[in-house]
């Protein structure tokens, strides 16, 4: 017969769907969605004061020369609570932090600031995710670190751990 | 592997979607929701819809295509994830505002990438699925049509 | 004692598929014809066996033996009988037992009642279903044995997950298991015909019962599930195209297929090779798609605990029987004569293109459903959803639609086109109507849902265009099965097409009193109470909704919250309210209070969609599941056997 090779298509399509599998069993599946607005400037916002004594948040204060974090967060998200002593220890070292409160009441804010510090030195109100979502952020916490410039360098998906510590400040040192 | 602070980051209302799926094939064990949930109201335009009806038939074709961040099994026009609804409320008010589906989809793309829509663009990544079926349709038709009898008076000759 | 037994059971019934392996291999290889005697009763004790154990397993459930690893993880004695019994395949491991407990239980009744085969073919069929079995045995019994103790028994078992309560849900994986590993037996068939070389009518004829029941399974478990999820989910949508869907589609599509080949193998002795082949697909689907839920390979990750080890196994499994039989397909086919020619235009020829088109059809959604992991290896996070498949099978199903008019009204072998064209033209002009009813009447209406009603309006005509002219009461089942299967692709395709065209939607924040007007009807919501359910509390609404005839019906949608168990967060569904009427569905659900500005939180949001023709949907797919069942009682001959024993039996009573 002439086309036999015909006959070995299918173990042939089996053999490239067995190479997928064997992929994803070894490298399994990244659920988080990276955030691609990177090296791009901070989108345009102007977020009022999540909580009484504590100043909103303007994206134009982003660009005043000093590299910095902006910590996307909330009160009810309890890995955030798990993060402020990894926050509290940046700000130690030097590093200033901005915070953006998702979705959050300001009564929830005071409470988690009392309950767990305030490393922030301000907070805006993002009542609508509007600029979480302008940010490219699913979730929280989530961090961004900007340059003396206002670009955005660099996103932490999750929880900063204690080992990250020195690493982002090293990081925010070189962008000086 | 994503940490277990990551896997959990944000609360998963619609569980129920995982739990549709799972038994469309097999229950199992499964993750209940497991954050608490904010406790603000829904963004205004995350339940209510446009009053033009052209702008609004624009904006639930699109919200139909986006996908959602949190549930990841769904689109944004069905589910009840907060960030959903608010990601609703950021398409409704755009669309309102006079902007097209195009370029809300482009700037939504720009910042989440093409996970964000279900409708993958032709690119040199996306080119086998998109031409792949064609391909098998051509490669199938081609040895199923030489098969055929050719001519009338061919006869039952086939058996060899 | 029961865990032990039932143990023992798996391990008898594992050493039976052993025996009938060896057994049905050595006669084969031109051993004597006692070691065939063995392979029949020994694949029947091991499918009664099997069968056992899983009754023994239900029975621990029932007991609530909580010193069971896996009742003590999987229940808990205050769970209704129902959902105790339901939890024993709710899991994992019983998932397992109950797949290798139907692998097992087909096997067994091949061995009972096929007698129309050659004995070397069907040894070399039981042989290749004990391997299957035996596998399956294999990973059951070393890496997720069902029946494994504790060392302490806990007081109560963990498993009242509320949202798995739900009969729906206790039932819908059971029917897509049968469906699923029924095809194993046409796999089975494919296998024995291969090493034998019987691959004829006689091979064709004795799968395809087989093919047909596997298929209604498969048809029943996809509808019901679409439907679960409609009423389940709360947005009204009856597909989704995800990944765990396109999962239990793929099969389904090549059991489609496979009976529609089969028919050209067994009535014209052609297409035998590519008959063999889908025969070999459809099983091996069934299993990718098992392990691709079970391994947790996509999406659903939230949900599944990624087992490392267990899907090792199953890959290792699958690649072994996958590939062997397409080694051996690839071997082996290549000597199978290609049976019978025939013309393009012929029952045959458009059984090709209905085929060329289903495997089509497999293989995008195989490719959508995976295509994200390979664009992940390029680098780029993808999704494929809605829109992809929409664009892509959308036009392929209308084609498939359209080739389904003219399959059935041409002859085998050769037809002209003229005689095809003079049977048509009732129901070129059913789709013309419908065509221009919608372009005038319709208002705006997308071009896929366009072209999918006016396709099911000729569908629907040329469906019922076999029995014309018939004596209805000599028409053969199958035929009657096969219109009745056909006009419920066009019932089916008329209600998605009805629903994506003409689907009204009201979202609003409404206070007692107020009134919503959506399609033909007006919306009162009338006020919500706090109800108390078993294990949950929730808000039902009460909506009253009213026809402009007059016509008044009453709606509760209900929003529920289930208390956290054990330290997790409360868990809210959405109970929607479904008010059926003739021209298709209204669906209320409840949502979230809204707060007035005032701070009074009086109002409630609720959603209405009214979807016409919506039920058509579900309805269509019971046809089709009614057309196969008729179809499988004409082509398995049980009225005939009936009627034989019954005439025997009443010569028995008259002899002497």
């Amino acid at each position: 017969m002439k086309n036999r090779w015909v006959l070995f298509v299918p173990l042939a399509i089996m053999g490239l769907l067995f190479g997928a599998f064997i992929y994803r069993l070894m490298t399994p599946p990244d659920t988080l969605i990276q955030s691609q607005w990177i090296d791009k400037p901070m989108p345009l916002f102007d977020l009022p004061p999540a909580t009484a004594g504590v100043a909103g948040l303007k994206s134009s204060q982003l660009a005043d020369g000093r590299p910095r974090l902006v910590n996307v967060f909330a009160s009810w998200c309890i890995p955030c609570r798990a993060e402020a002593p990894q926050l509290e220890a940046l700000k130690a070292a030097g590093v200033p932090i901005d915070g953006i409160a998702i979705r959050d009441r300001p009564e929830d804010v005071a409470m988690f600031l009392r309950e767990y510090g305030n490393p922030f030195d301000r907070i805006g109100a993002d009542m609508q995710s509007s600029v979480q979502i302008a940010l490219g952020s699913s979730g929280v916490p989530e961090t961004f670190l900007i340059d003396g410039k206002g670009i955005i360098r660099e996103q932490i998906q999750g929880v900063i751990l204690a080992d990250q510590v020195p690493e982002i400040v090293a990081k925010l040192e070189a962008m000086k | 592997m994503s940490g277990l602070p990551n896997s959990i980051r944000f609360p998963a209302k619609a569980g129920i979607q995982s739990v549709v799926t799972l038994a469309l094939v097999l229950a199992a064990p499964l993750a209940i929701p497991a954050t608490a949930q904010d406790r603000l109201p829904p963004a205004p335009y995350a339940y209510q819809q446009l009053k033009d009806p052209a702008q609004e038939a624009r904006a639930k074709a699109l919200m139909e295509e986006l996908r959602c961040l949190v549930c990841q099994g769904q689109s944004i026009a069905d589910s009840d994830a907060p960030l959903a609804g608010d990601m609703r409320h950021e398409v409704r008010s755009k669309i309102a505002a006079g902007e097209s589906p195009a370029e809300i989809k482009t700037w939504l793309v720009a910042r989440y990438g093409n996970w964000v829509s279900y409708d993958p663009p032709f690119d040199g990544a996306t080119a086998l699925l998109w031409l792949g079926p064609l391909l098998f349709l051509a490669l199938g038709g081609w040895l199923a049509f030489g098969r055929f009898r050719r001519g009338a008076n061919d006869d039952e000759g086939g058996e060899a | 004692m029961i865990a032990e037994l039932g143990l023992a059971l798996l391990w008898i019934a594992a050493a039976l598929a052993c025996l009938s392996l060896v057994a049905g291999t050595l006669f084969l290889r031109g051993g004597s014809k006692d070691l065939a005697a063995l392979v029949r009763p020994a694949s029947v004790a091991q499918g009664v066996l099997t069968a056992a154990a899983f009754g023994l397993l239900i029975a621990l459930f029932v007991r609530s033996d909580m010193s069971v690893e896996l009742v003590a993880r999987n229940s808990n004695s205050l769970k209704p009988m129902i959902f105790k019994v339901a939890g024993t395949w709710g899991n994992h491991e019983g998932s397992m037992l109950l797949w290798l407990m139907i692998l097992s239980l087909s096997g067994g009744l091949i061995a009972i009642f096929e007698k129309r085969l050659r004995e070397d073919t069907l040894v070399a069929t039981l042989a290749a279903q004990a391997a299957l079995s035996l596998g399956f045995f294999a990973f059951l019994l070393f890496s997720s044995n069902p029946f494994k103790r504790l060392p302490v028994a806990p007081p109560d078992g963990q498993g009242l997950n509320p949202l798995l309560q739900d009969i729906g849900l206790a039932f819908h994986p059971p029917t897509l298991y049968v469906g699923y590993v029924g095809l194993s037996v046409a796999f089975s068939f494919a296998v024995g015909a291969l090493i034998t070389r019987e691959i004829g009518p006689a091979f064709a004829r004795a799968m395809r019962p087989w093919v047909l029941g596997s298929w209604i399974f498969l048809t029943l478990g996809i509808t019901a599930g679409s439907y679960w999820a409609y009423y389940e989910l709360g947005w009204g949508g009856w597909w989704f195209w995800d990944p765990v869907e396109n999962v239990s589609l793929i099969p389904w599509l090549a059991g489609a297929a496979l009976l529609h080949s089969v028919a050209v193998t067994a009535t014209r002795n052609a297409l035998r090779a590519w008959t063999v082949m889908l025969a070999v697909i459809g099983f091996s689907m069934s299993m990718v798609g098992t392990f691709i839920v079970r391994s947790g390979l996509l999406t659903s990750v939230h949900s599944f605990a990624v087992d490392p080890e267990r899907g090792t196994f199953l890959l290792a499994l699958m690649a072994i029987y996958i590939g062997g039989a397409l080694t051996l397909f690839a071997l082996r086919a290549g000597s199978v004569a290609e049976g019978k020619k025939f013309a393009l235009l012929s029952r045959e020829g458009s059984l090709v293109i209905n085929n060329l088109l289903l495997t089509t059809i497999l293989a995008l959604v195989l490719l959508g459903t995976l295509y994200p992991i390979v664009a992940e290896a390029m680098g780029e996070k993808i999704s494929v959803g809605p829109p992809y498949y929409n664009k892509v099978a959308g036009p392929l199903a209308l084609i498939l639609c359209l080739v389904m008019v003219a399959g059935p009204l041409l002859s085998w072998r050769k037809d002209d086109g003229k005689r095809l064209w003079s049977r048509l033209p009732l129901a070129i002009f059913a789709g013309a109507v419908v065509l221009f009813g919608l372009v005038l009447f319709g208002g705006k209406v997308g071009i896929l849902p366009l072209l999918g009603m006016t396709v099911a309006g000729v569908v629907a005509v040329a469906s019922l265009a076999p029995l014309w002219g018939r004596n209805l009461r000599r028409t053969p089942l199958p035929t009657w099965g096969m219109v009745t299967a056909h006009f419920g692709v066009a019932v089916c395709l008329a209600g998605m097409g009805a629903e994506s065209a003409f689907i009204k939607e009201r979202l609003v924040a409404a206070a007692p009193g107020d009134v919503v007007k959506v399609g033909d009807f007006a919306v009162k919501f009338v006020g919500v109470k706090p109800v108390a359910g078993p294990n949950y509390t929730a808000i039902e609404g009460t909506l009253v909704a009213t026809t402009s005839s007059g016509g008044s019906f009453t709606m509760r949608p209900e929003a529920r919250t289930f208390p956290g168990l054990m330290g997790t967060a409360p868990t809210e569904t959405n109970e929607a309210a479904l008010l059926t009427r003739p021209g298709g569905q209204l669906y209320a659900v409840l949502g979230q209070p809204v707060t007035s500005d005032d701070g009074s939180a009086d109002r409630y949001q609720i959603r209405l969609w009214w979807k016409p023709l919506v039920w058509w949907i579900w309805l269509g797919g019971a046809l089709i599941a009614v057309g196969a069942s008729l179809s499988l009682l004409g082509r398995a001959q049980l009225l005939n056997i009936w009627r034989a024993r019954r005439s025997r039996k009443s010569q028995e009573r008259f002899a002497p």
